[in-house]
């Protein structure tokens, strides 16, 4: 599998978009959706609510477990993919894609985010 | 559990070079699914799937005594079983509770009077069954062997699995009924061909010795390419059983429960010949179970989309009234499912006001009856 190089990633396999008028967009990478089998519930934040760096903001579910979604940045959040909640299996198909999960109007970025090669190497130990 | 690695199946190098991912499963390193799981599910519901079941332990049972003795040893009438056939049972403590449950298939009788069993006991369970067998069986003109190594099992599931099947043996299968068992070759590898399976479709289970099992594996898949079938992982046949309404030991059945207590009295024989291990206890459960069950095993589904997990609390009006033993989202009808053990005021299909705890939010839920599936004949 490839991840975007020009992502950002958190070591609980978010990725980050680099921001577009201060929004950037989160999702969950290749990898954890791999790990996670098939999504079939995704509850998303509320629109308009912060979410924190490194602390959840929802959740994932899938066939044989729930896994919390940590926010890999503090911020507002602008938007939320409607496309997932409809239809969570898109997380499995297109996780850099179709699969996004929300947008944030960044307040606050963590410094230790990984670049695509050091997310490479976290996911390999 | 003991702490060293996980065994492997006859089938791991193959399991790994079609990309399973695998899974630690009552110390054996099993697949879980090979691409989606879901897709495997609807495989095997509507098309075929093919599973490795080499984790499950086989225990043969021979000797003049061996009816007499299974029939003291497990609380099923085994002695009335036919030569060819199968039956579900279970074993007990002298407690009544669920030591496993089990398949035992009659494979033959010999002239001079001597009967040829197989017993298959849960991975999870088979060190514990042949601990009882081996212990139950003093006294009794039978021998107790321990053949999980002798064996690798294979499953075929699914409507499309006698059409396979038929295209790589001679033997009978239209003659044989489901719970029934017979000695074949299959693409020319000695099996015994059962007509058995824990996914309530139609299918077969093949034991055949473990270095037959990749030549027997790839006949299958050969065999299957044109009607649909694929390889399925043990995440898939979890949604199977549940969907089908079929028990799993340690999630409905445990030392702690008698057959009574899971809704599956029936497979205690009381009329039997002799004395049987648990049957004062079993008798007493029995009556309890009638006359004031503590709580029923039922059938829940979501009307939204959470999914309840086992240990979660069943809810209504605000008390905790019985506990999901387990839950998945379901393929088949496209929601969350659970079955749980609910006080027995809550337990009728219909009952309002159920609901799930998850994860502190109270989801409302359908009492309905099991099975959630049953397959069209």
């Amino acid at each position: 599998m490839s991840n975007p190089q020009q992502l950002r990633y958190s070591k609980e396999h978010e990725w980050l978009s680099t921001a577009e008028d201060g929004v950037s967009t989160v999702g969950i990478t290749e990898f954890a959706a791999n790990a996670l089998g098939d999504v079939v519930y995704a509850q998303l934040p509320e629109v308009g609510s912060t979410v924190t760096a490194g602390d959840t903001c929802g959740e994932l579910e899938s066939t044989k477990s729930v896994s919390d979604l940590y926010s890999p940045v503090t911020g507002e959040v602008t938007e939320i993919n409607e496309d997932v909640v409809n239809d969570p299996a898109l997380v499995n198909s297109a996780p850099f894609e179709g699969g996004w999960l929300f947008k944030v109007r960044v307040t606050e970025e963590p410094a230790d985010l990984l670049s695509a090669d050091e997310y490479v190497a976290h996911t390999a130990g | 559990m003991s702490s060293t690695e996980p065994r492997r199946t006859a089938l791991d190098a193959l399991h790994r070079s079609l990309g399973a991912t695998m899974t630690d499963f009552a110390g054996w390193d099993m697949p879980l699914r090979y691409g989606s799981e879901r897709d495997e599910h609807n495989a095997v519901r509507t098309k075929a799937g093919l599973f490795d079941l080499s984790h499950m332990g086989e225990i043969t049972v021979t000797g003049p005594g061996a009816a007499a003795f299974l029939n003291h040893a497990l609380v099923g009438n085994i002695a009335s079983v036919g030569v060819g056939r199968a039956r579900y049972t279970m074993i007990c403590q002298a407690d009544g509770g669920i030591l496993d449950d089990l398949i035992v298939y009659r494979l033959a009788d010999t002239e001079a009077g001597s009967s040829h069993y197989m017993v298959v006991a849960n991975a999870s369970n088979a060190q514990v069954v042949l601990d009882a067998l081996t212990e139950r069986v003093t006294g009794f003109d039978a021998e107790v062997r321990d053949d999980r190594d002798a064996y690798a099992l294979l499953a075929v599931q699914g409507p499309e699995s006698p059409g396979i099947l038929k295209s790589l043996t001679d033997a009978d299968l239209d003659g044989l009924k489901y719970y029934a068992g017979l000695p074949g070759t299959v693409a020319g590898v000695p099996a015994l061909i059962a007509r058995t399976g824990y996914t309530g479709e139609d299918g077969f289970e093949l034991f055949v010795k473990p270095e037959h099992a990749v030549e027997l594996w790839q006949a299958l898949t050969k065999a299957g390419e044109g009607v649909g079938l694929v390889p399925c992982g043990l995440s898939c046949r979890d949604t199977l059983r549940l969907e089908a309404g079929m028990p799993l030991y340690g999630n409905e059945l445990s030392t702690s429960l008698t057959p009574f207590d899971a809704g599956l009295g029936r497979v205690v024989k009381f009329e039997k010949e002799g004395d049987f291990v648990g049957r004062e206890a079993l008798a007493a459960a029995a009556s309890r179970a009638s006359e004031n069950p503590p709580r029923v095993l039922v059938g829940l589904i979501a009307e939204g989309r959470r999914v309840p997990r086992a240990g979660y609390p069943v809810v209504a009006g605000g008390e905790v009234i019985g506990e999901v033993t387990s839950g998945a989202p379901s393929p088949t009808l496209g929601k969350p499912i659970a079955m749980a053990y609910v006080d027995a005021a809550h337990s009728a299909p219909g009952t309002a006001g159920v609901g799930v705890d998850i994860r502190g939010s109270h989801e409302p839920y359908e009492v309905v009856a099991l099975p959630f599936y049953k397959r069209q004949k």
